[in-house]
């Protein structure tokens, strides 16, 4: 715990990356998402936990508008990244996404050749002035998602071809790729086995060295490891947010207990 | 007992079998079920077939098998010369079956009594004269041979009517009641009549293999009687398709080769980018409830009949791109053209493969589309780098399926495109295609014994081998970009 405690000092100092105020959603006729107050610091691991349902996967899309593509989708609020409000009418979400990667549940590598997937946010955001800068972004975002050395000497082969584990690297290695400041994980390891599971943890751990890392997850333990910061919500509110040791040995809130306890679910 | 009347028997005797087999089942489970291998309605489907299969079965092979034994004995009646060569054969056993039947007909109606009939004679009536009276024409005067013959089959077919009834019957009832023996509370029913489906089941997807069989062999024959009249490398590379029916016809099949291709290339440059374009928008882009208008809307369009389409060329797009057109830009005095045919085939297109192409795309994960969105990319990136190229071995295929159909179209050439045979490359001349000259050698009242006739055969094999490629590509197509994607 002592180890613990001493990053948690250290990300205490850290900067603010994220505020969010006052957040609300609405889908269609159901509040989602009830007033929700959060600031996420830079270069720490988040984590969302709470029960099926209880709205951390709705604001974990709030961060990178992917709920613009939900059409009943509504969003009120605040949200602000390093101070700009991301849900002005002049920011362009397809800019913010290149800032604000994504990760999925599933593993989605596109049907794609390995080298075409991690290139293609590259492309797509003009990143790459030739072929050899390309190559270099590839390389670069393959070897921080740990899967370089596995695939370096197949990159032409398909990316739906790895294993569920190495699928879900790719697909960080692609979210890396695009130089993004924040990255959002949406229960990133719910369909990787426990050895694929604990190379995706040790991953996140050294992303945080560069991004700021949000991470969605239904295993307590995975919140435990990975994150210094927790945030528990239920039922669209955000019960308790602080310190991972805080949350999980001396929470505030009698609901927190509960769930970590496991009497609630 | 005619077939139909017997089938209706078998029929019942089949539902008889049903409830006998399934009280019989009940019985021996002594009022409960458990102790019975398979449900009792098992038990009665099983009664039932074995009263109705066998049975049909035989009375199959029997129709089958009894004009041709018939035909063997009355060979008896002619002189063999008669006999030289198998169309006289046929000839001679038509007429004969002609006069039995019209015999028949005639005591059916009272013109004759049954023993009048018997008592026909070539001397004293004109059988021909008297067969006209009840409705029954026949070609020529009944010779003596003719009429003994007739005589002849009416009499074995009756008694093999006969025989076949009671034959048919006592099967049934034989299986029928073994079926009910061999009914006991272990007596497995259900893999019985299970097997007995699962025939059903072959025996319909073999139907259509056969059918596509039998149609490749009638087809391959007549070509080839074709190819025995007709020099077949004139018809492969002649450059002029010019029948006369009085012989000395030209044969070649380039022209209509060419017209065939020019139209459908054109029907396809119309069709392939509106119907993609189309289901991009359908699929990506449109509310669910433009969606749910404009797609019902389009698919309305596939079910107009072509001779429809066929109309609205001929008068509508026909005249408007020749005075638009054609003769403005001096490229033609036409209104039936390549163009016309083209476009309006291709209009008839465009449902089919945005249809197709619609589903194809909505079947792609909402899991890739949700990583590109959250890459970055924008939904014409999405569309372009992710969504068409994980469609595309479907989209090849509806494109591909769609190229079928034009190449085969008919009604609309004919009407849209003339019926002239050129090999030009100017779009505003009226040209045609296989299609149309199959249907126009045919038409009429003709005889399959001239190349002008048997030309259709060979050009309808030259149709079926194109389209035969062209789906063996749009595999090889999908197949190439499976490998490569999943």
């Amino acid at each position: 715990m002592d180890d613990q405690l001493m990053t948690e000092r250290l990300v205490d100092a850290q900067d603010i990356k994220i505020t969010a105020r006052g957040v609300q959603v609405y889908y269609g006729e159901k509040h989602a998402l009830k007033d929700v107050d959060v600031d996420i610091l830079t270069n720490t691991v988040t984590a969302f936990i709470g029960p099926s349902g209880c709205g951390k996967s709705t604001f974990l899309r709030c961060l990178n508008r992917m709920n613009d593509t939900v059409a009943i989708a509504r969003v009120e609020g605040d949200i602000r990244i390093d101070g700009e409000d991301i849900y002005d009418s002049r920011v362009d979400p397809v800019q913010l996404r290149a800032k604000v990667g994504m990760v999925f549940q599933k593993p989605n590598p596109f049907p794609k050749s390995i080298y075409d997937n991690v290139a293609y946010g590259p492309k797509i955001h003009g990143l790459a002035r030739t072929k050899a800068d390309l190559d270099g972004i590839v390389e670069e975002s393959l070897r921080k998602a740990a899967l370089w050395n596995e695939v370096k000497d197949r990159l032409k082969e398909s990316g739906t071809g790895l294993s569920g584990g190495q699928q879900q690297r790719l697909c960080i290695a692609r979210a890396i790729a695009t130089g993004p400041e924040v990255l959002l994980m949406d229960e990133p390891c719910s369909a990787l086995d426990p050895i694929a599971t604990a190379q995706v943890e040790e991953l996140i751990d050294e992303l945080r060295e560069k991004f700021s890392v949000v991470i969605v997850t239904h295993s307590m333990q995975q919140a435990a490891r990975v994150s210094q910061k927790t945030a528990f919500f239920h039922l669209g509110n955000l019960v308790e947010y602080g310190n991972t040791s805080k949350i999980f040995t001396n929470p505030d809130d009698p609901r927190t207990e509960s769930y970590i306890t496991g009497r609630i679910g | 007992m005619t077939v139909t009347v017997l089938i209706l028997l078998l029929l019942a005797l089949g539902a008889v079998g049903f409830f006998l087999g399934r009280a019989r089942a009940m019985a021996a489970s002594q009022g409960d079920m458990r102790r019975l291998h398979s449900l009792p309605n098992f038990y009665g489907w099983h009664g039932a077939i074995m009263a109705f299969l066998p049975a049909l079965f035989f009375l199959t092979l029997w129709s089958i098998a009894q004009p041709l034994l018939i035909e063997r004995q009355l060979a008896g009646f002619f002189p063999a010369e008669q006999f030289e060569n198998e169309t006289d054969r046929i000839l001679l056993m038509a007429d004969v079956r002609r006069v039995a039947q019209g015999i028949d007909s005639a005591v059916v109606a009272g013109a004759l009594t049954p023993d009048q009939a018997i008592a026909l004679n070539i001397a004293d009536d004109d059988v021909r004269a008297r067969l006209a009276e009840v409705g029954v024409a026949l070609g020529s005067a009944v010779t003596a041979e003719v009429l003994q013959a007739a005589q002849s089959y009416r009499e074995l077919a009756s008694t093999g009517g006969l025989f076949r009834s009671i034959f048919t019957i006592l099967i049934a009832l034989g299986c029928l009641a073994y079926a009910i023996k061999i009914t006991q509370a272990d007596f497995r029913a259900r893999n019985r009549v299970e097997a007995v489906a699962l025939g059903m089941l072959m025996l319909a997807s073999t139907i259509a293999i056969l059918t596509t069989v039998g149609i490749i062999l009638s087809m391959l024959s007549e070509t080839i009687r074709f190819s025995t009249m007709y020099p077949f490398a004139d018809f492969l590379f002649g450059l002029t398709w010019a029948p006369t029916f009085q012989g000395n016809s030209q044969l070649g099949l380039l022209p209509l080769l060419w017209g065939t291709f020019y139209i459908s290339f054109v029907a396809m440059v119309v069709a392939v980018p509106t119907g993609i374009f189309t289901a991009i928008y359908l699929a990506e882009y449109a509310s669910p409830r433009v969606r749910s208008v404009v797609k019902p809307l389009i698919e309305v369009i596939a079910g107009i009949p072509t001779v429809v389409f066929g109309l609205f060329a001929l008068v509508t797009v026909g005249p408007f791109l020749r005075e638009w057109i054609a003769e403005p830009t001096g490229l033609g005095t036409s209104g039936s053209s390549v163009m016309t045919a083209g476009i309006v085939i291709g209009i008839l297109q465009v449902p089919f493969i945005s249809s197709l192409t619609d589903d194809i795309m909505n079947a792609v994960p909402q899991s890739l589309r949700d990583g590109s969105y959250g890459l970055g990319a924008t939904k014409s990136e999405t569309v372009r780098q992710v969504i068409l190229p994980a469609a595309l071995p479907g989209i090849v295929g509806a494109i591909l399926l769609a190229a079928s159909r034009a190449i085969g179209e008919t009604m609309i050439v004919t009407m849209g495109a003339g019926a002239s045979a050129k090999l030009d490359l100017n779009p505003f001349e009226a040209m045609t295609t296989i299609t149309v000259k199959i249907v126009s050698q045919l038409t009429g009242d003709l005889e399959f014994n001239s190349p002008e006739t048997l030309v259709a055969f060979a050009l309808g094999i030259t149709l079926f081998v194109i389209t035969l490629g062209l789906n063996v590509f749009a595999l090889w197509v999908v197949r190439r970009y499976r490998e490569q994607y999943e």
